[in-house]
Formats: C-alpha cells, sequence, structure tokens
C-alpha cells in the first residue's frame, strides 16, 4: 500500500505545471485536450449547472464518464461524494485515474471522509487550510487542492485558501521542533505530517489551486501564490470561447510570471463566465467536510 | 555542467532537482529566450506529452530545440520526454487516441512508443532491475509509455521489462519509459 500511495503522489507530479479541465461530454474533453489539458474531470453538470440546479448532487453516471476515458488519453478524473465510499469503489472499478472527493457534491457523510489508504486508486481532495490538508493526506489524499468557492467564478476564496495554507506552512517551517506537539494539535493534523511541514516547508503532495478560476490572470495569480497547478471547472465551458480560453489559460500556467505574454493572453477571449460573487451565494460549497 | 529542464508542464521541478544532486547548474526553460542561456545537456521530464508538445509549439521552442538535438546535443528524457523524441506513436492499445494522434513530435530517437502501454493508473508499478551494467535499480512507470520497437541497429538497449526495451541510448540521446529522476535510482553517492 505504501508503494501504491508513492505511485499515486507520482503521478499527480507528472500533472504540476498543468490545468485540469471540468468537462461534461466527449466532445468538450477532445477540446479539453487539444487545448493542452494535462488531465479533464468528467462531471455531467459543472460547478455553476450544479448551484444553478439545487437539489441533491450525486458521482456522474459511469456510462458518461467511460464515454470521456474512450475520448481522450490525459488521465480522466471524477468526483465521489465526500464520505461515499461505494461511489469511490465504483470509480475504482472503472479505473478512473484519480478521484476528487469533492464539496462540489452533497456529502454522503457530514463528518467523516473516505479512508482513502484503502484504495489503489489515488484521490484528491480539497482543503482551505494547512490543518484541512494534512488531514485529507493522512487518511490518504496524494493530491491536494484549494477549495475556493465552485461555480462562482469568484477566485477571492481561492486566494484565502492558498495564502492561509502557505503562511501556515511557513510559520510550521519557522518552529522550533519542540513546538510541533502543540502545533499539531492546534491544526488538528498528524504529527508526523506537520514533521514533515516542518522539515521541508512544503506539503508531502502536490496542490493545486481550484474554485472560482476563469481568466489566464486568475490561474496566473494562483500560481504566483504558489500553487503547482490550476483546476479549471465552470470558467472555461461557461465562457464564450472555450478552446480559445482553455489554451489561454494554459499558457498562462507555464508562463505566470510573464506579464507581456499574460497581456497577450488576455486579449480578445471573448466573454468570460458571468459569475457571481461569492458572498451573494445561498450554498457555500466550502463549509462541506472539514 | 549547464543543463537546460524544459519546464512547460510535468516532474520538471524533480528533473531539476535530480541534476542539481549531481552538481549540474540547472535552468528552467518556459520560453525562447531562455535558450539563450545555452546548455551541455537537455533534460526531458515527465508529464502529459500532449500538453508539453502543444506547448513547445505555441511558445516557438519546437523549431530550434529540435535543431539543437540534431545537432548533437545531449538529451536526457523520462516518460512524455521519450514520447516527444520518438520517431514513430503508435495509436494507444488501451486508451484511444482520436482527438490527438501526432505520429511524432522530434522525431529524432529511432524507436516506435506506444502511449499508455499499461492502461491507467491502477496499471503503474515499481520494479528493480538491471540498468546500463548497473543490477537492482529501482524503476518507476506511472501510465507509463512502451518502445514497441527499435528502429536502428545502433539503438542500445539499457534496461527491459517483460521483454521490451525500457530505456534505450542512440548517440547523443538517453532516454527511459520510467522515472529515474523521481527515485534518484542512478544517481551518484551524494545525491539523496
Amino acid at each position: 500500500m505504501a508503494d501504491r500511495q508513492e505511485l499515486n503522489r507520482n503521478l499527480a507530479q507528472m500533472l504540476k505545471g498543468g490545468v485540469i479541465m471540468d468537462v461534461t461530454t466527449p466532445e468538450q474533453a477532445k477540446i479539453a485536450e487539444k487545448a493542452g489539458a494535462c488531465a479533464v474531470m468528467a462531471l455531467e453538470r459543472i460547478p455553476a449547472d450544479i448551484r444553478a440546479a439545487g437539489g441533491v448532487s450525486r458521482m456522474s453516471d459511469p456510462a458518461m464518464i467511460k464515454g470521456i476515458q474512450e475520448a481522450v488519453s490525459i488521465p480522466v478524473m471524477a468526483k465521489c461524494r465526500i464520505g461515499h465510499i461505494a461511489e469511490a469503489r465504483i470509480l475504482e472499478a472503472i479505473e478512473i485515474d484519480y478521484i476528487d472527493e469533492s464539496e462540489v457534491l452533497s456529502p454522503a457523510d457530514d463528518v467523516r471522509h473516505i479512508d482513502k489508504n484503502r484504495f489503489n486508486v489515488p484521490f484528491v481532495c480539497g482543503a482551505r487550510d494547512l490543518g484541512e490538508a494534512l488531514r485529507r493526506i493522512g487518511e490518504g489524499a496524494t493530491m491536494i487542492r484549494t477549495k475556493g468557492e465552485p461555480g462562482t467564478g469568484d477566485v477571492v476564496q481561492a486566494v484565502r485558501h492558498m495564502r492561509k495554507m502557505q503562511s501556515e506552512i511557513r510559520r510550521v517551517a519557522s518552529l522550533r521542533e519542540d513546538e510541533l506537539y502543540e502545533a499539531a494539535k492546534e491544526l488538528a493534523a498528524p504529527l508526523d505530517l506537520v514533521k514533515y511541514v516542518h522539515e521541508n516547508g512544503k506539503l508531502p503532495v502536490v496542490n493545486f489551486a481550484a474554485g472560482g478560476v476563469a481568466t489566464p490572470a486568475d490561474a496566473a495569480l494562483m500560481m504566483e501564490l504558489g500553487a503547482e497547478g490550476v483546476f479549471v471547472g465552470s470558467g472555461i465551458f461557461k465562457s464564450g470561447d472555450p478552446a480559445k480560453r482553455a489554451a489561454a489559460i494554459v499558457q498562462a500556467v507555464t508562463n505566470w510570471q510573464d506579464s507581456k505574454l499574460l497581456a497577450k493572453l488576455s486579449e480578445n477571449l471573448g466573454p468570460a463566465m458571468v459569475g457571481i460573487n461569492a458572498d451573494e451565494i445561498e450554498t457555500i460549497m466550502e463549509e462541506r467536510g472539514k | 555542467m549547464k543543463v537546460g529542464v524544459l519546464s512547460v508542464q510535468g516532474a520538471f521541478a524533480e528533473m531539476a532537482a535530480y541534476w542539481r544532486a549531481q552538481g549540474a547548474d540547472v535552468f528552467e526553460i518556459r520560453q525562447l529566450a531562455d535558450l539563450d542561456r545555452g546548455m551541455d545537456l537537455l533534460a526531458l521530464p515527465g508529464g502529459e506529452s500532449t500538453v508539453q508538445g502543444k506547448l513547445l509549439k505555441d511558445l516557438g521552442l519546437f523549431d530550434p530545440l529540435k535543431a539543437n538535438i540534431e545537432g548533437g546535443l545531449p538529451v536526457f528524457a523520462t516518460c512524455a520526454g521519450l514520447i516527444l523524441l520518438a520517431e514513430r506513436i503508435e495509436g494507444s492499445q488501451t486508451l484511444s487516441t482520436q482527438t490527438l494522434k501526432p505520429s511524432k513530435w522530434f522525431g529524432t530517437l529511432p524507436v516506435a512508443v506506444r502511449r499508455n502501454a499499461y492502461g491507467r493508473q491502477l496499471g503503474s508499478f515499481t520494479t528493480r532491475g538491471a540498468f546500463d551494467g548497473k543490477p537492482d535499480v529501482e524503476m518507476t512507470f506511472i501510465r507509463a509509455p512502451a518502445i514497441t520497437d527499435v528502429l536502428s541497429p545502433e539503438v542500445e538497449v539499457l534496461s527491459t521489462f517483460g521483454g521490451r526495451p525500457t530505456s534505450v541510448r542512440w548517440r547523443n540521446a538517453t532516454a527511459f519509459t520510467w522515472h529515474p529522476e523521481l527515485t534518484h535510482s542512478l544517481a551518484e553517492p551524494r545525491a539523496k
């Protein structure tokens, strides 16, 4: 199992510097792959539409996910509900490349997450701060992403979560060794993982940004703040010209430090997703699972 | 030694750390201007070959790098990097490639490869074996390609798995289907 964990962490390393895009059809998956997505997230409804539709949101139909697996050669991810062990097993059975135990769907367990150490398939989980990230890693997540506030096109929460995580990492790295026990207590995180962060100044797994990224500038901002890559959910296929916007975001993630290139990439992309301000919404997805 | 690590997407940080641990002076290649720094070796890391290939073209890096490789610049390539170098990319058996089916990218290394030859992530694995005279080297395969054919008698096979070559040397290129940079399995003792 330790080997499997390592292999699954390794796959996340291969995704770094890349953009993972939400897609709902094989056609969208092909557009995403062609635009340079390093992986796609297969789901029946993108977060903005989940938000609009309301009701209980569940794992996607495996037939729909298989259609997307057939359509592209890059890794395919899919979401299961927080704590929904059976949905995760189903996704593992269809050989998904990565499971996102996601707050975008309605939680199946309002207290516990899945014991991901019991699976061979890798998991990515959302987190708002260091403690949450380390709890998920302790449960077996081999990749972390900020939660942000999905389906809004408002990057404010992703920024808040990434800044908080990074500043907590810097704080833990600066502590005396005999202060780590108290830090683990405060963070409500496993001590061995707190020690890892202290010694290495980073999470033991890859850390992406997610939730509200809608423009090349948003993606570059998240890279500036320490993200190792980005997820773009509603931002691409809710915009005027998905293929062009997707390709521009891919380049922005690679060359986030080159402002002139970012200016060029940001030109004539057509309308971005309209979006909704994160403080005007009723369903707060980031609160799901802690 | 100056090593340029292609850093448009993928495990470029691990590749840079691998070369730094061996005492090399490492820089990242993200855009055309980076090539002005000059290098003694080009390192092509793992990642998604479709993404790396597209970005190489979009960023204008493709033609100058190809000319450098053809001109004899030493290249060290793993996984996606091997796919970028291969003279022929075969259609995958287990995963379809309907949208992107380039038959080659640089095409400078006379081997045929098949992407995702061991299936999806559940097919990723670690094994140990002989590499270039060294016994018992750790080899990590992540959604790895396979070398299905060697297209020149001059290609030297450095390691095999299941009867197929998993790393080769040909003129200025050394290429792997696995990831020596992740486990530092080939590094000298001073490396971690």
